[in-house]
């Protein structure tokens, strides 16, 4: 019988039945950072226990690293506290540690495909919530809580519920000027915040098909903002370029007999979905976020809704809340907002490719008096082959500020932060209230290109005539 | 290895008074900005602890006296308030291993089940009576048994109530999910050996 990925993977790693239902799964890789797994030691410590697989696991630091300060001990003590405790506990375990030393370290899902480390046909746990993003390579990766992390680190495995597999297909090809970004924020506006939950999804078609690495990665990083548990797009020869020649892809004979298997793994034709969407590519627009959450989107030549005009009490509500929280004119444009901040990075678009499709655009150019731009690269391998293509120049003689690799401004537990009710547009992923590090801070997601138009704009603008893109 | 059997357990109790202790007031939410549970102990109850210029406030747990204590008591609702497992975590850490009150939140109730510490449900004369024992003497040794529903202190008996599922689960060491995922490790051995990636 012709099966999907996801039914492959999954049964491939179903260790058995447990008494309530669930499954226990076998996890194959097991991502870290600072932030969720301190907790998840101090529990396996408790317990006595030992990591199963300490050669399995990988950790790096991003969330509480400053940007702008390399040596340590860090201004803000307990960052300092959170490097060291995962530092420890790396030591103590056996666990690979990508330290700022190793010239490695970076966003978790920027270092793991870096590394060769996500690969097709595997399970990928972390104790974030964007562990999706490793779902472009055909791996199906969960994120997951403290106490799950424990029981990964002890078992290898996480008891968990089937999820049901919908197919997104988006059918065409893209118009100039819109982007992977552009492509989520679209499926996530039609299917809701909460459309896929107890899903994962699978994205295919020939936009997919044409797609590079780091657009897929885009794509299903942001899975979860549209509420699916995971999201991937079957492994292809795209994927095999990718991943050739990195430091844990396999070598020599191991290559070929990996690129087999992993081949083997996608999707059979005619395999069963539990539900079917087809897109038009060409149907979709660059997009904005207007509210605060990422499905509440419009494209750059809409208005910001009018609660007035909402068809039910629901949609009302939230309309209402959004622009009380957002300051947004009900029924203006939402082009022309003036922005304070423009952010570039985060694991949604902190690639290298995000940064060079920028600097096509931003080279010769300026960002407009009063705004605050900065750019963070998504890990030091990131900074390092932007400095060799000579994109932090570029961006630094733009008026950007070029910064050392971190999550920095996605969600500020590091000193990025907006300052009051600022706004600010950003190529990052969750657009809550209070995300960016102030409580009434105001965030606008868009593609690394919209940031750029606003950043030399001083507004929303539609990155194509900004730029003179053809359209 | 498999989790402990908590069918019974014995220690010295303190009596902190009052209904509705919610978990803000257990642990308050800026102390949830930390590196390990670990340290979560030395902030339980803080704001009624200490002062702002970090002197005591009258408190039992401020009184010497009442150092060793492993078991906490309490009156109605204990735990209420958000779901944050920041809560259970300090009282654990700080040194309980059970909870006695008349009554707990539900989120709070499965918190501490998960982590191994039993939450026992007795009568308000029954609570008074053991902190009047506690009172006159801290040294007083309180037997918890969980499987026969019962503590027992100062030759005196008294019912307390475990709830008939959190019973089955510390009396057979299966309180947290992680004993039937060890449970697991010969077959998770079997099934890593047949994927390539993990067999190498
Ligand atoms: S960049 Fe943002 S979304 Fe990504 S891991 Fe860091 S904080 Fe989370």
């Amino acid at each position: 019988m012709p099966k999907s990925l996801f039914q492959k993977v999954w049964d491939a790693h179903a260790v058995r039945s447990l008494a309530n239902g669930q499954t226990q799964l076998l996890i194959g890789t097991h991502l870290i950072h600072e932030v969720t797994s301190p907790q998840a030691f101090g529990m396996m410590r408790d317990l006595g226990l030992k990591v199963l697989m300490p050669h399995r696991t990988f950790a790096t630091v991003d969330h509480i690293v400053p940007t702008d300060q390399f040596a340590e001990p860090y201004r803000d003590p307990l960052a300092q506290a959170m490097m060291d405790e995962l530092r420890k506990n790396c030591a103590q375990f056996g666990i690979t540690f990508f330290d700022r030393a190793t010239g490695k370290q970076g966003i978790v899902h920027i270092v793991g495909p870096e590394q060769g480390i996500t690969q097709p046909g595997t399970t990928i746990a972390c104790g974030d919530s964007h562990t999706s993003t490793h779902g472009a390579f055909g791996a199906i990766a969960f994120g997951i809580g403290t106490t799950q992390i424990r029981d990964v680190l002890a078992t290898q495995t996480m008891a968990l519920g089937k999820l049901k597999v919908r197919r997104i297909t988006v059918n065409g090809a893209l118009r100039p000027g819109v982007y992977a970004k552009d492509v989520i924020l679209h499926i996530i506006r039609a299917l809701g915040v909460n459309g896929g939950t107890g899903f994962a999804y699978e994205y295919g078609g020939e936009v997919f098909d044409r797609m590079t690495m780091e657009e897929r990665m885009t794509v299903c990083n942001m899975s979860i903002e549209g509420g699916a548990r995971a999201g991937y797009v079957n492994p292809d020869e795209t994927t095999f370029a990718y991943l050739k020649g990195r430091p844990y892809s396999p070598k020599g004979a191991a290559w070929d007999a990996a690129v087999a298997g992993w081949r083997s793994t996608a999707s059979d034709p005619g395999c069963h979905y539990d539900d079917v969407v087809t897109i038009n590519a060409a149907d979709i627009a660059p997009t904005v976020t207007w509210g605060i959450n990422p499905g509440q989107a419009i494209t750059i030549n809409e208005t910001v809704p009018d609660a007035a005009k909402a068809t039910t009490v629901d949609e009302k509500s939230s309309i209402e809340e959004a622009l009380a929280y957002m300051k947004l004119t009900p029924g203006a444009p939402i082009k022309g907002t003036k922005i304070n901040v423009a952010f570039l990075g985060s694991c949604t678009n902190g690639r290298t490719s995000d940064f060079q499709e920028v600097a096509k655009y931003l080279k010769g150019r300026h960002v407009a008096p009063g705004v605050k731009a900065i750019a963070v690269p998504g890990s030091q391998i990131v900074a390092l082959q932007c400095a060799q293509l000579g994109l932090d120049r570029i961006f630094r003689d733009a008026g950007f500020e070029w910064r050392e690799a971190g999550c920095s401004m996605c969600l500020a537990m590091n000193p990025d932060k907006l300052i009051g009710d600022q706004l600010c547009a950003s190529s990052s992923n969750r657009n809550f209230k209070g995300r960016q590090g102030s409580t009434t801070g105001r965030t606008l997601l868009m593609s690394p290109v919209m940031v750029a138009a606003a950043a030399v704009t001083g507004a929303v603008a539609d990155a194509r005539e900004v730029f003179d893109v053809n359209h | 290895m498999s989790l402990a059997k908590i069918s019974s357990l014995a220690g010295l109790g303190v009596f902190v008074s009052g209904n509705d202790i919610d978990t803000d007031r257990i642990i308050p939410a800026r102390f949830m900005k930390c590196v390990t549970f670990d340290g979560l102990g030395e902030f339980l109850f803080h704001d009624v602890r200490k002062n702002a210029d970090g002197t005591d406030k009258p408190h039992p747990l401020n009184e010497p006296r009442f150092n060793g204590a492993t078991v906490l008591l309490s009156g109605a609702n204990f735990g209420c308030g958000s779901s944050r497992e920041h809560a259970p975590q300090a009282i654990q850490k700080y040194g309980f291993k059970a909870v006695v009150a008349e009554g707990f939140a539900e989120i709070f109730y499965g918190n501490c089940v998960t982590l191994g510490i039993p939450c026992f449900e007795a009568a308000r004369e029954d609570i008074a009576q053991i902190a009047a024992a506690i009172e006159k003497n801290p040294a007083v040794e309180l037997t918890l048994d969980v499987a026969k529903q019962e503590i027992r202190f100062a030759g005196q008996t008294v019912k307390a109530a475990v709830r008939p599922s959190a019973r089955d689960a510390l009396v057979n060491g299966r309180w947290d999910a992680i004993g039937e995922l060890l449970e697991g490790l010969p077959a998770v051995k079997t099934t890593a050996a047949k994927l390539p990636y993990l067999a190498a």
